[in-house]
């Protein structure tokens, strides 16, 4: 290959197509086609920016938490949720965007982040719900991602990973104990996994074949499995676990199909997801409007530790001077 | 001290083994620049072809934690952050 066939758009391409074929992984300093390089930006930001919004529906339950045991465990899953947040925001800015720039996408309402967090946690049953079927549905993704094509973000997704399984296995457990104790806990229970069952399952984004992005995606790596697959995934491994809390899932349609070798179920109502997504859901102004709020009351700290740092800088050269 | 002895600064050599794993810290070498640094780092540490990236840092510009102050900075053990804290009944099998 010449100097020049090197530095051709084309032998550029190949070469990334080549990595890609391989099963390798792209590294930021590799060069690769804008549109991969504007999906990955536009996909780990929204998951940036889901990490710090989910803490808020959880977040709403910190002071009111049944035990201060509950209340530990749960201000450590919220502050999992910010350090996941700031995990992938840094995987991010290797593709070159600013965090200011994200963020500043994230509050004009230019990039999403997922539509599970615009739902509200009504009862303390939906922080045991929230750990086992939306962070178990999370988890179920993010094994995935962990084989994605961009490394940056693969890291990322395994140190999360590693983390997500206490915030699951937390959620079972409230869940287990509301299941096991009185009538009211065991109906809180259920009442939650009606509530939070068919938003859970809808997480995974619209079937496959009306998927604008999964094709691509595919090709490119960063999925290795589709939103169906994933979705069947969760569906198999959930509905056992709610058979042993004694929970019914609210889905008439729920059967094991033999054949298959899977559990069936009903049809997700698609207008819904999409009207949530559209910024309809119950919660979309709210969680958005207390994140800008956040931001812009934080300017402050943000302006004092630079005046701080340059005013300690400025001190330090007078003093290295002075010696 | 010679002028030569003071002049070479000490940098940090950090290799990554293969696509999809991070730098790790090799060790260090002395380098008059960046870019003989670099050509020090692969000399020293990778002779073997032990990664596919190298990346150097000027010693001086790491910022580090005080090892002796280990137990101010991860003493706060909270065990609950562990999954194994949360006792899954067999049944439900892997969570």
């Amino acid at each position: 290959m010449t100097v020049t066939d090197e530095t051709t758009e084309a032998a550029l391409q190949e070469r990334f197509d080549a990595t890609l074929a391989d099963g390798r992984k792209i590294e930021p300093r590799d060069w690769m086609p804008e549109p991969y390089r504007q999906t990955m930006i536009r996909q780990i930001a929204q998951h940036a920016h889901s990490e710090v919004i989910g803490q808020q529906p959880e977040g709403n339950w910190i002071t009111r938490a049944p035990t201060l045991a509950r209340k530990a465990v749960l201000v450590a899953k919220v502050q999992d949720e910010a350090g996941h947040g700031l995990y992938l925001y840094s995987a991010c800015e290797t593709l070159g965007i600013s965090r200011d720039e994200l963020n500043r996408r994230l509050h004009e309402g230019r990039q999403k982040y997922s539509s599970i967090f615009n739902y509200p946690t009504l009862t303390w049953a939906d922080v045991g719900a929230i750990g086992w079927l939306v962070d178990g549905a999370a988890i179920t993704n993010q094994v995935m991602l962990t084989r994605t094509s961009y490394g940056p973000y693969a890291r990322a997704m395994i140190r999360i990973c590693k983390e997500e399984s206490f915030h699951q296995r937390q959620g079972f457990e409230i869940m287990h104990t509301l299941a096991t104790g009185t009538d009211e806990q065991r109906a809180m229970a259920q009442d939650a996994l009606d509530r939070w069952w068919w938003p859970s399952i809808s997480m995974f984004g619209p079937p496959d074949a009306e998927s604008v992005h999964t094709e691509q995606s595919v090709a490119w790596g960063i999925k290795l499995e589709t939103n169906d697959q994933l979705r069947q995934k969760f569906v198999d491994q959930t509905v056992p676990q709610a058979d042993y809390l004694g929970l019914r899932i609210p889905d008439p349609d729920l059967r094991w199909n033999e054949e298959r070798g899977h559990y069936d179920f009903g049809a997700i109502d698609w207008d819904d997801f999409w009207k949530v997504v559209r910024g309809d859901g119950p919660c979309n102004r709210e969680r958005l409007e207390h994140k800008r709020a956040t931001w812009e009351a934080g300017a402050w700290v943000r302006e004092a530790a630079l005046a701080h740092a340059a005013k300690k800088s400025g001190r330090d050269t007078t003093t290295e001077e002075a010696r | 001290m010679s002028a030569s002895e003071q002049g070479w600064p000490l940098w940090e050599v950090f290799v990554r083994a293969d696509r999809g794993l991070n730098h790790v810290h090799a060790g260090s070498v002395h380098a008059a620049d960046a870019e003989t640094a670099l050509q020090a780092a692969r000399d020293v540490y990778t002779r073997r072809a032990e990664g596919v990236s190298i990346w150097v840092v000027r010693s001086t510009e790491i910022v580090a934690s005080d090892p002796d102050r280990r137990d101010d900075w991860f003493g706060d053990l909270k065990p609950y952050r562990h999954p194994t804290f949360y006792e899954i009944p067999d049944a439900i099998g892997h969570m």
